[in-house]
């Protein structure tokens, strides 16, 4: 039987916690049809063969936070047609880039009682600052649906389905009724969807894992904040989390001291 | 005989970065260094400063294959701190998702990433070509598990439903009951892959182990207990650091943690069984007897076996917990901020994990310190190396490698999660 060329799919690690990668693992129903229709040429997580490349499909988490990590996303990228980021990490830094707000030499000191064998960088950055990025998908962790919405899309060759509205959407999809006017601060208005508005539906208020929607009003927000009792430093911290060094949240919450 | 050095460059099948050095001399096995090249995360440092409610939300994201251990151990610690205790339905929900968290990771490493070494084959995706039906029932036990994270964390990956004190969100009787039907089927397959594993080829070796594990006076462990070892220990979590030290070895790379005045020890499956066989379920202690297993597992490639008769465990007492839930009268006990120092110790999926932090009055975290179990472990994978690599020195250098990637995987070492990993040059020659 003579059999079309199937797409390879690889996926790499950066710094990270490995749930993104997991999230292909935990498509229960569907793992084993996504191997029949890619090939997994590269994914050290599943399988001991590491084929070479091209690859058609590269989805990379983590973040680049050493001198050979910013040369390894170089040649992954050279060996990949799509390149597409999963998660708060690659896309953003991750809660690692809280390093990039302090001095990274007093935070290896304050884990490692040898800090001079520490290779690290100064910064925790996302994939987008080192090399050219298809797709973005956003979340911490990502949602496994929009992953295979992502793979399925680009092995298409078509633009993945996915908006860049805000949580609030979901929460209207799903009836709940707003955290917000029963006194619960909530990102949701400036988070990017995709998770389907999980806090708010557990009656608890968006901490902003899936990151900054397009064109977020965080400063709007933010007095919404402080009229339910916010201090500054609540504020900032809330803008510094898995997502800190996304822009419009990294602007943000240096508006808002101590 | 000429030196030669074995390496193997990425670790497959394991959480997070790794690799290994085998150093051979004239016939002996000189040297065998697991080296983590996982980039450095710094969670230690940059909890400092952030709220204790943070915690469980923070330290989730150590680790994606088994956060409902770092949000456990994160409570725990904190509500210790804050002097408050988390009893009745809420805690019992609490062991309702470590049991998802167990079934859900276990099943993974089990039989995704650990059964194709002994079937010789490279991943699980090429074993369903021939072992379709025993990847396709763990495939549905891992989405049954998957489940209880999905109903009672909100999420099977970061859950956003836990918080200390407690929850954010009861689900309801009606939720319950709907997942205890998913659980009975998954109690069967867990039982048909306990079968299976236990056909499996295992190598002759056994080594001497000092085993470490919580134990509670009741319940085999998860969230709650002393700390006990197979040579008498037994302490309370608070006296962690008086018998456990990180020490830097000289030429390591890696900050071992042992305890003191012995040396290595083992977490993980193997030391929870053999130090609480006897608080398992006679059905399930028969059912390991049926998968030859004995009271007492010191043969490290059994712990394959071992984790499947956690998962049936697991399974069963889901399905306790689901029986005889009364919903809480608040989803969470009421905290006030005040100063002082908390220790936490639960049992993630791969062994002990422990967290200390001391928070200021105004519930800031002051400093913190976490010990996942795969540095706990990191000692007793290295002399199992040596071991099992110096007795299949007449293998050939692919087969000896392939040994001894099983030899790591036998602990389901989560890399990731190793925060205190250093990083060295890695030397290659």
């Amino acid at each position: 039987m003579t059999e079309r060329r199937r797409p390879r799919l690889a996926v790499w690690k950066f710094a990270s916690c490995d749930g993104c990668q997991l999230s292909l693992l935990d498509c229960e129903d569907e793992l084993l049809a996504v191997a029949d229709a890619v090939e997994i040429a590269y994914f050290a997580e599943v399988s001991s063969t590491m084929a070479k490349g091209p690859y058609d499909l590269s989805l990379v988490e983590g973040s680049i936070t050493t001198p050979h990590d910013a040369e390894r996303i170089r040649r992954v990228r050279r060996q990949s047609k799509f390149l597409v980021t999963i998660g708060a990490c690659a896309t953003a830094g991750g809660i690692q880039a809280l390093r990039n707000f302090a001095d990274v030499g007093e935070f290896v000191a304050a884990v490692y009682a040898s800090p001079q064998y520490i290779s690290t960088l100064a910064t925790s950055t996302p994939i987008s600052a080192h090399v050219a990025v298809d797709f973005e998908l956003h979340g911490c962790p990502i949602d496994k649906t929009q992953l295979l919405e992502v793979i399925s899309a680009f092995l298409a060759g078509r633009k993945p389905a996915i908006g860049g509205h805000s949580v609030c959407i979901e929460c209207k999809l799903r009836g709940n009724v707003c955290v917000m006017v029963q006194g619960i601060p909530c990102l949701g208005p400036v988070t990017h969807a995709g998770c389907g508005a999980l806090c708010p539906s557990c009656h608890r208020g968006c901490y902003g894992c899936f990151g900054p929607m397009q064109r977020p009003n965080t400063a709007a927000l933010a007095v919404e904040w402080q009229k339910m009792g916010a201090a500054p430093g609540d504020i900032r911290r809330v803008f510094r989390t898995f997502n800190a060094w996304a822009e419009p949240f990294r602007t943000e919450s240096e508006s808002h001291g101590e | 005989m000429a030196s030669k050095t074995i390496r193997v460059d990425y670790i497959a099948r394991v959480e997070g970065e790794g690799a290994l050095d085998l150093h051979i001399r004239d016939g002996r096995v000189t040297r065998a260094h697991l080296k983590i090249f996982e980039p450095p995360r710094l969670f230690e440092a940059l909890l400092r400063g952030r709220d204790f409610a943070e915690a469980p939300d923070i330290t989730a994201r150590i680790c994606g294959i088994c956060p409902v251990a770092y949000q456990m151990s994160a409570v725990h610690a904190m509500e210790n701190a804050l002097g408050v205790a988390v009893t009745g339905p809420l805690r019992a929900l609490r062991r309702l998702l470590y049991c998802g968290e167990w079934i859900e990771s276990h099943t993974l490493h089990a039989v995704m990433l650990h059964a194709p070494d002994f079937l010789g084959y490279p991943d699980a995706i090429q074993m369903a070509r021939e072992h379709g039906d025993a990847v396709r029932r763990a495939l549905a036990l891992k989405k049954t598990g998957n489940e209880i994270l999905r109903l009672l964390g909100g999420r099977e990956i970061h859950p956003v439903n836990v918080r200390v004190g407690g929850f954010y969100r009861v689900p309801s009787r009606a939720e319950f009951a709907r997942l205890a039907e998913e659980l009975k089927r998954a109690r069967d397959l867990a039982v048909a892959t306990v079968h299976w594993v236990a056909k499996f080829p295992f190598p002759d070796f056994e080594r001497d182990y000092e085993f470490v594990a919580l134990r509670h006076p009741d319940e085999y462990p998860f969230n709650a207990g002393r700390i006990v070892s197979s040579r008498g220990l037994d302490i309370a979590a608070d006296d962690y650091s008086s018998e456990f030290e990180e020490r830097h070895v000289a030429h390591s790379t890696a900050l071992q943690s042992v305890l003191k005045r012995r040396g290595s020890y083992l977490v993980g499956p193997m030391a929870r069984y053999n130090i609480n066989f006897d608080r398992l379920p006679a059905d399930v202690q028969a059912l390991a007897r049926e998968a030859r297993l004995a009271a007492t597992c010191r043969n490290p490639f059994r712990s394959i076996v071992v984790r499947t008769i956690e998962v049936v465990y697991a399974c069963e007492e889901a399905l306790r917990i689901i029986a005889s839930f009364e919903p809480p009268e608040a989803t969470a006990v009421a905290l006030e901020p005040r100063a002082g120092v908390g220790h936490g110790c639960t049992e993630a999926p791969r062994g002990m994990l422990y967290h200390r932090y001391e928070i200021a009055a105004d519930g800031s975290i002051r400093n913190a310190r976490i010990v996942p179990p795969t540095s706990q472990n990191q000692l007793s994978i290295e002399e199992d190396l040596c071991e099992a690599a110096s007795r299949a020195l007449d293998l050939s250098d692919d087969e000896l490698r392939d040994r001894c990637e099983q030899v790591i995987r036998n602990y389901d070492p989560c890399i990731s999660c190793s925060t205190h990993f250093l990083k060295l040059a890695v030397h290659r020659t």
